[in-house]
């Protein structure tokens, strides 16, 4: 089994705002697209024009209802891919070393060269995060775009991970966790930012933004009528001077 | 075992040079027009992401286009002009070469030219060249043109142009910086939608606003609103009107607003009878009047100094006149608005109406906004300030494509009105070259059609009066589509969705060719397919079609192709040179205009030819007037791009107004600059040039923006746009109908016209569920209404290899109390029961869904052979359509008449009108929808880059190494993200 960094000089990772993601898959494909010819390359498509279309991908929307008690529904998209967990079940469950996480930025990756395919760290991982690559015979997912975020012979806009340069609502964030005064750290900590299922134990990077409360007025329930009728509220215009 | 060495520091190149090689383009993923980078690795196409300098997507990249790769090797793409060998619908084609395929278009059209050029019609559906195709048929000389807004946007555009100068759709945006309260109101994800997502995620970030979705069905964006108001559909118009009633009623009305910019104060005649009924009182100039409430006596309207009232009456040459706002208000302060009156028919409570109507006047005028901006009104007069309004709305598709979205659009601009909301801070903002003149010029050409004549304007135009219908003496229609017509007076885009059942029936008259570019008519775009498919194949009786020649141009093997005797093939997006222009459909923002390019950066591998280039080209076989020099040689020998360059429409006025003049200092007008394009490249592929503060705001009385927009060739002159609660030529239309005027209906149209051109908008129950014919309550009790999902609106997403993943068939959802009032579950099948047919669908149950309703993915549904899908898709096998089930027309009138099933002023097809019953499908009936239709065949495409099924794209373009140190990571965070 390989082992887990005691700690890591950095915690990157996501910040995803539930309260703007409307569901449009910006993320997911733009991540598909840049990742299939990036570090894990290609992420495979089988049957791509046949009855059963499916391949990998790095990042999946989910969108569900959840209705409360009172009966009201409301319709959730939510983005997942790779947590980056502190204490990742996918890595410690590796019988050759193929999945590690990187001292310098906790990021968790997979060496494909040493990869054997024995699918291990999907079993393990209790977010279904990890994505089998069939046509390879070995395991892929999410990079947090390591090719991207340090690469200078980019753009400089272009060096975060795609999915978050690409969403349109401005739902992802990215930078360090592990440091308190980072922005993304305020951004979860002002919205009050969850780690997904934190009973797994696994400690993920990635934080969730809750929706937030519907701002308050101070309108009234309805408006105070003028007058008694149309034709009352209508005589009090008649002597109403408006200048242009 | 013991542990695996771990933690090695570089087995993952940071580094790896990914890109050698970045064009900039414009996006076709569909019809928002975004700037993009195409990346490029040993010169293979790598990666597409958003232009982070372009005004439109400021960077950001939906799932459509990051999938554009996809499409631009999509296996359904053709490869060469085809000719029709089988019987049409069959697939079956042979290869031609392009000499013979322009020998035959040119043989048959210019046979029509010279002999009736109305005999062709030329109708283009997702088409971003509508300025060059609208010219074309122009110089050819046939009325029949249209684009597809007939089942696309008209109301919207329409219903913005004859009320405010612009329109929700395209023409304008809420001021997502500033509003604080922002109505949805139906399913908008369709234009604009990045520049929409942009805005919410903005709005929604701000904690200081809130977002109403007014919607029967709770998903995409309704489902961030921070509430949602699950309306029954189609009574959009009656809410908002009840939200006008209870805002007249408490004064909460923006009065100095109204009467600096809107026709609320001018005198309408109140003489019943009489021909000069609901006309403006005019005095000898023309102009209009109003009350003056100090001198008590009728003045100038367009006087800076006029001091008008709102309500009273006063006698003018005999006749009695008050202001038009009185008119307004009597109808809305009826007790036929009261919340408690619209509450059972909208299906939402009367005390949520009256809260919203609270909060509407809570933001707007206790919120007030003030900024200090110097600019000049419309008078001269030097001002200090902006006042603003945080109120803003937008609509799209859920109001338009009901039978009454015309008047219910004009609602929702009046209540932006009464608020004081239009080009205001927080408020909705005009994108120039809008606002324009109201109703906008210029009038449609097709008075007179004839032989090898081009006609004396463009196809498509605004009628301000019937004097304007291209109508006959007796009063049928001039165009095929029967646009201008008494049937639909105002159809200011055309009735695309008319073309083929007219032209198979002959009313008004038979063609010759129909010549369709990027439509998808033979399925997805036509309401009742079956009987579509029967208009394209019916025989006359010596064999030959009753539509004698079909050409096609498109770049994939669609639904239609089969239909076609020729086969014209486009190129892709990325092959083609585009402009994506002001005199067409403008890409500005509210801060100013913007146009853009494309550019092709890629060289087909296959024998295609971009569509512009085949018109062009086509135009100067056939000697049209502008598309050859005077000695009849080629006037665009240098096809489109020559053409982009250097046509011009008006002195100085090209297709592209950045760059313009021999040097390329000049923007708007200048005369053609033979760099153009290449500025263009060199500056991402756009233009865009901001206005000044000053010209920012009200545009519609601002002189600093006025002159400019003059100057610039978009209005006429540069004299203030007063936005019009009250439609005098809705009011001529319908004095027509009461038999004043010149030009009067047809007396078995006359009801009609006079019921639906009212002046002042009102509400009326969509036509569907009101009949026998179309159904009703009781037969028929559910709304079937349909959206497309994000990640495939306007974007051929069947045949890309990512996008079908996410969703390659559709099911039919509803409320769980619906499905169990049917006994059914989800998983199950149903047939849903129009008055005109039967599809089989699979249901999904959610809360998020009004309970009269249901609804479906459009466009999903795919037919067996289409789109390079292989047998088996559940595009095909379990996708449907509800088009298959939507009447064209609606059921006849006394005198056996049938109009179209569609809005009476506009001719927007009424596609969400559907009202359907349930019936669950017997257990052998589960498993495949119906009704299924033949597979068609399909010639040779461009080869699947899939091998065996299996795509590995990317596999041979991953980046070399670098030996570049990595740099630190950078953070992105949103802008409210830090504080």
């Amino acid at each position: 089994m390989t082992s887990l960094p005691h700690q890591t000089d950095k915690k990157l990772g996501l910040v995803i705002d539930l309260d703007i993601c409307v569901g449009c898959h910006a993320c997911a494909v733009n991540c598909k697209e840049w990742n299939t010819g990036g570090h894990s390359a290609p992420l495979t498509d089988n049957d791509a024009y046949g009855p059963d279309p499916s391949g990998v991908w790095f990042n999946r929307v989910h969108t569900f209802e959840v209705v409360s008690e009172d009966g009201c529904g409301r319709m959730v998209h939510f983005p997942k891919s790779c947590l980056h967990c502190e204490d990742a079940p996918c890595v410690t469950v590796c019988p050759t070393g193929a999945s590690y996480k990187r001292v310098e930025d906790g990021i968790v990756l997979v060496d494909a060269d040493q990869c054997i395919g024995c699918k291990l760290c999907s079993w393990a991982c209790p977010y279904g995060a990890r994505e089998y690559d069939e046509d390879a015979g070995v395991m892929k997912k999410c990079t947090l775009c390591i090719d991207r975020i340090y690469n200078d012979t980019l753009p400089e806009d272009m060096r975060v991970p795609a999915c978050v340069s690409t969403c349109p609502a401005g739902a992802r964030s990215f930078g360090d966790l592990g440091d308190p005064d980072s922005a993304v750290s305020k951004l979860s900590d002002r919205r009050g930012g969850y780690a997904l299922m934190p009973e797994q134990g696994t400690k993920p990077v990635n934080r969730y933004l809750p929706p937030r409360k519907p701002h308050r007025t101070d309108a009234p329930n309805a408006l105070s009528p003028v007058a008694a009728d149309g034709a009352g509220t209508v005589a009090r215009w008649l002597d109403k001077i408006l200048s242009l | 075992m013991s542990p695996a060495p771990s933690q090695p520091r570089d087995r993952a190149d940071l580094t790896p040079d990914a890109i050698d090689r970045t064009e900039f383009t414009t996006c076709y993923m569909c019809a928002c027009r975004c700037g993009i980078r195409v990346h490029f690795k040993d010169d293979k196409l790598r990666y597409i992401d958003g232009n982070p300098d372009h005004p439109v997507n400021r960077g950001v990249l939906c799932a459509k286009g990051s999938a554009g790769i996809m499409n631009v090797l999509s296996p359904a793409r053709l490869k060469k002009p085809l000719k029709r060998v089988g019987p049409r619908g069959s697939g079956q084609f042979e290869e031609i070469d392009w000499d013979e395929a322009m020998a035959i278009a040119e043989s048959w059209l210019g046979d029509i030219r010279k002999t009736d050029p109305k005999r062709l019609a030329f109708f283009t559906g997702r088409d971003q060249s509508q300025s060059l195709t609208g010219w074309w048929a122009a110089r050819f000389g046939t009325p029949n043109f249209a684009a597809h807004g007939g089942f696309c946007s008209v109301n919207m555009a329409a219903g913005g142009l004859y009320s405010i100068g612009s329109s929700f759709w395209e023409f304008g945006e809420p001021d997502w910086e500033r509003t604080k309260l922002f109505l949805m109101f139906g399913v908008a994800e369709d234009h604009d939608s990045n520049p929409i997502k942009i805005g919410l995620g903005t709005l929604k970030s701000r904690e200081d606003a809130k977002f109403v979705s007014i919607n029967p069905v709770r998903t995409g964006y309704s489902a961030i609103a921070d509430e949602w108001i699950g309306i029954t559909p189609g009574t959009d118009g009656l809410f908002a009107g009840a939200l006008i009633h209870e805002l007249l009623r408490a004064e909460a009305i923006d009065w100095d607003y109204l009467a600096r910019y809107t026709n609320a104060p001018w005198l309408v005649y109140q003489a019943p009878g009489r021909p000069e009924d609901g006309l403006f009182a005019r005095d000898k100039d023309g102009h209009p009047l109003v009350l003056d409430g100090i001198t008590k006596a009728p003045s100038d309207a367009l006087s800076p100094d006029a001091k008008p009232v709102f309500a009273g009456s006063v006698e003018i040459d005999g006749l009695r006149a008050v202001p038009a706002f009185q008119i307004m208000a009597e109808r809305f302060l009826d007790d036929a608005y009261a919340p408690d009156t619209v509450a059972e028919t909208c299906g939402i409570p009367a005390a949520t109406i009256r809260r919203l109507a609270a909060e509407l006047s809570e933001m707007a005028f206790k919120h007030q906004i003030e900024l200090d901006i110097d600019w000049t009104d419309w008078a001269g007069r030097k001002q200090t300030k902006v006042v603003g309004r945080p109120v803003s709305m937008h609509a799209m598709r859920g109001i338009s494509a009901h039978s009454n979205g015309f008047h219910t659009c004009r609602i929702l601009h009046l209540l932006q009105m009464i608020l004081g909301t239009i080009d205001v801070p927080g408020g909705f903002r005009s994108k120039p070259p809008f606002p324009r003149p109201i109703p906008p010029g210029p009038k449609p050409a097709g008075h007179d059609v004839k032989q090898s004549t081009p006609l004396d304007g463009m196809p498509l135009g605004f009628p301000t009066g019937p004097e304007d219908l291209l109508v006959h003496p007796d009063g049928t229609p001039k165009r095929l589509d029967k646009a201008y017509s008494w049937d639909h007076p105002l159809a200011a885009h055309g009735l695309m969705q008319m073309v083929i059942h007219n032209a198979w029936k002959g009313d008004p008259y038979p063609i010759d060719t129909l010549f369709l570019y990027m439509a998808n008519m033979g399925w997805n775009s036509s309401m009742n397919v079956p009987a579509t498919l029967h208009y394209l194949t019916d025989t006359v009786a010596d064999g030959g079609y009753k539509i004698p020649h079909i050409i096609v141009s498109d770049a994939y093997y669609s639904e239609t192709v089969p239909y076609a005797d020729l086969v014209l093939p486009d190129t892709t997006y990325l092959e083609r040179w585009d402009c994506i222009s002001l005199l067409d459909r403008p890409i500005c923002s509210a801060e100013g205009p913007a146009d853009a390019i494309r550019q092709p950066i890629l060289k087909p591998d296959r024998d295609v030819r971009p569509f512009q280039d085949v018109l062009i080209d086509l135009g100067a076989r056939l000697k049209l007037p502008g598309f050859v020099t005077a000695s009849g040689d080629p006037a665009y020998p240098g096809l489109y791009a020559d053409y982009i360059v250097h046509h011009e429409r008006a002195p100085g006025v090209g297709p592209l107004a950045g760059w313009r003049g021999e040097d390329g200092d000049q923007s708007g007008r200048g005369d053609p600059n033979p760099d153009q394009l290449q500025r263009y490249i060199d500056h991402g592929g756009f233009w865009h040039h901001p206005f000044t503060e000053g010209q920012s705001w009200l545009k519609h009385g601002n002189r600093d923006y006025l002159t400019h927009a003059q100057s610039m060739g978009w209005i006429p002159a540069a004299d203030r746009i007063v936005m019009q609660i009250y439609s005098e030529p809705l009011q001529k239309f319908r004095l027509a109908a009461r038999g004043h005027g010149p030009v009067l209906p047809p007396p078995g149209h006359r009801a009609r016209i006079d019921t639906y051109f009212d002046p002042v908008p009102f509400w009326y129950p969509p036509f569907e569920g009101s009949s026998a014919d179309m159904g009703t309550g009781a037969d028929y009790p559910l709304h079937a209404v349909t959206q497309r999902p994000m990640h495939m609106y306007h974007s051929w997403g069947s045949q890309n290899a990512w996008l079908r993943q996410i969703t390659n068939h559709n099911k039919l959802y509803l409320h769980p109390d619906t499905a169990a009032a049917h006994d059914a579950r989800d998983g199950d099948w149903v047939w849903i029961v129009s008055p005109i047919g039967r599809v089989k669908a699979q249901i999904k149950t959610m809360q998020g869904v009004e309970r009269s309703t249901v609804w479906t993915w459009n466009a999903i549904g795919k037919r067996r052979g289409a789109w390079g899908l292989e047998a088996g898709a559940p595009e095909s096998e379990k996708g449907f359509l509800l088009n298959h089930v939507i009447s064209e027309l609606l059921p006849a009138t006394d005198g056996g008449y049938r109009h179209a099933n569609a809005d009476p002023v506009t001719g927007q097809a009424a596609w969400y009108d559907l009202k359907v019953r349930l019936e669950k499908c017997l257990p052998e009936e589960a498993g495949t929808t119906e009704p299924m239709f033949e597979r068609f065949d399909a010639p040779n495409l461009a080869p699947s880059h899939a091998v065996a099924g299996t795509l590995r794209f990317g596999a041979d373009s991953t980046g070399t190494a670098s030996g570049r140190p990595p740099t630190p990571h950078r953070e992105f965070v949103r802008k409210d993200g830090g504080a």
